[in-house]
């Protein structure tokens, strides 16, 4: 891809998301949930999405609003039930929306996968559960594995702390969560962050994901939200 | 019977308290520590200092410190449980990829998670009850259970409605196989061994008396 692209709005950073698209969404709950971002997709409008991301929606914003707006065919995730999940139970249990659970780890290396050119790869997580029905079994040195395909985004959306003019990122405490490797797993990579920053302003030792990851950079104003326990 | 038994003089039912300041006794000093979500977290406030036990949480973070409160809280902060948490020096910061391979790599010594059901052969249900009406979710579980060195499971040894939940066959869904090796509950400790279910302690019950009930060897 060519050298990454500042937006002057969340809408522009968003823009020409096509209906069917499978959108990587970055945020363990609301730690890095890429607000702005997903609010301007619900204007952009954008329908049909399959969704991946740790969670299906806390309370009644970020992801939680997509999937109130009815944009999202299905959603990949390795928790969506929680104390705050009341979106998306209404409409799983409505019969509105696909569910794929996904351990949490078997998720975030799936998309390692896609973003590194890995065709597949064996996993212990899940052997002899349900979760296996239908995924191949192979033992390897004594031990039992399951074979697990990459998950590949069109696009990436996701919440960064800084972002240099190049597209270079840092992010802030357990907010990086699934960011960087969501950054390398998609197509499209999207990035909100609180700061821009000149190029050679960011200790290239401290660059979490190189600007190579990363197509468009929105600034956007930090706001506060609250916390909430997921149980 | 080769495993030893331990004597304990605790004439009661343990608190889940209770119980975390005994799992939290137990885990060896400076080891890499995963307490999941839930009552398992309460293990955190009983370790003693100097014990330079690092905790690890799942969304990318060793080094994790106590729940935070008021102005000390940050929302880009929170453990696996989306709770406000703190770092302690030391602490340093990862993505899920990295954070798993962690776990699933054999580095992790410890983790405590919590159960719906324990088998005899260490199998471990704690992610789903199979309830048509239950939304499954299994967050970090599968990873964990088959990724640290040492499961140890944290619950009440009987439901409400007095069944064991430490059982010759596990009922609900599976959350990994042989994965457990000791079991902390309000009755007793039990460690899981290649000959089956040994009895470690007991807290305000014998153990001939436990063993009968749950339908184990006795110690």
């Amino acid at each position: 891809m060519s050298r990454a692209e500042i937006m002057e709005s969340a809408d522009a950073a968003v823009a020409g998301i096509e209906d069917g698209s499978t959108v990587l969404v970055g945020g363990f709950g609301l730690a890095g949930m890429p607000f702005d971002l997903i609010e301007a997709l619900i204007r952009q409008g954008a329908k049909d999405l399959t969704i991946v991301s740790n969670n299906a929606g806390n309370g009644d914003v970020g992801l939680a609003a997509l999937l109130a707006a009815g944009r999202v065919r299905k959603v990949l995730c390795s928790f969506p039930r929680q104390a705050d999940s009341w979106v998306f139970d209404d409409l799983y249990r409505a019969g509105k929306i696909e569910l794929e659970v996904v351990p949490q780890g078997n998720l975030a290396e799936r998309m390692r996968a896609a973003g590194a050119g890995i065709g597949a790869f064996y996993s212990p997580t899940a052997v002899g559960t349900p979760l296996a029905e239908g995924k191949e079994e192979r033992e390897i040195d004594g031990r039992k594995y399951l074979l697990e395909y990459p998950i590949k985004g069109d696009y990436a959306l996701i919440g960064a702390h800084v972002a240099d003019t190049l597209g270079n990122l840092v992010y802030r405490k357990t907010a990086r969560n699934f960011g960087p490797v969501m950054a390398t797993a998609a197509t499209t990579t999207i990035v909100q962050v609180g700061q821009v920053v000149e190029a050679g302003a960011l200790d290239p030792e401290a660059v979490v994901t190189p600007s190579i990851y990363v197509d468009r950079i929105v600034r956007v104003t930090a706001r506060h939200y609250t916390v909430q326990g997921a149980r | 019977m080769t495993t030893t038994t331990t004597t304990t003089t605790i004439d009661h039912p343990l608190s889940m308290d209770e119980l975390a300041a005994v799992i939290a006794r137990d885990i060896p000093a400076g080891s890499f520590v995963n307490l999941g979500i839930g009552q398992p977290t309460k293990i955190a406030d009983h370790l003693p200092a100097g014990s330079g036990v690092v905790l690890h949480t799942e969304n990318g973070m060793l080094n994790m410190g106590p729940k935070a409160d008021g102005d000390a809280v940050d929302p880009d902060l929170t453990n696996a449980g989306k709770v406000p948490v703190t770092e302690l020096p030391g602490a340093a910061y990862f993505h899920h990829a990295d954070s798993f391979a962690m776990m699933r790599g054999g580095h992790l010594d410890v983790c405590v998670l919590g159960a719906y059901q324990v088998a005899f052969n260490g199998d471990l249900a704690n992610w789903h009850t199979g309830k048509p009406d239950d939304i499954p979710a299994v967050g970090g579980a599968m990873d964990l259970a088959i990724g640290a060195k040492d499961v140890y499971v944290m619950m009440t040894l009987f439901t409400r409605s007095g069944e064991p939940k430490l059982v010759p066959r596990c009922t609900y869904p599976l959350t990994g196989l042989g994965c457990v090796s000791r079991v902390y509950t309000d009755h007793g400790v039990f460690d899981v061994t290649a000959d089956g279910v040994r009895i470690r302690e007991t807290y305000g019950v014998g153990a001939d008396e436990l063993a009968e009930r749950l339908g184990i060897p006795l110690p």
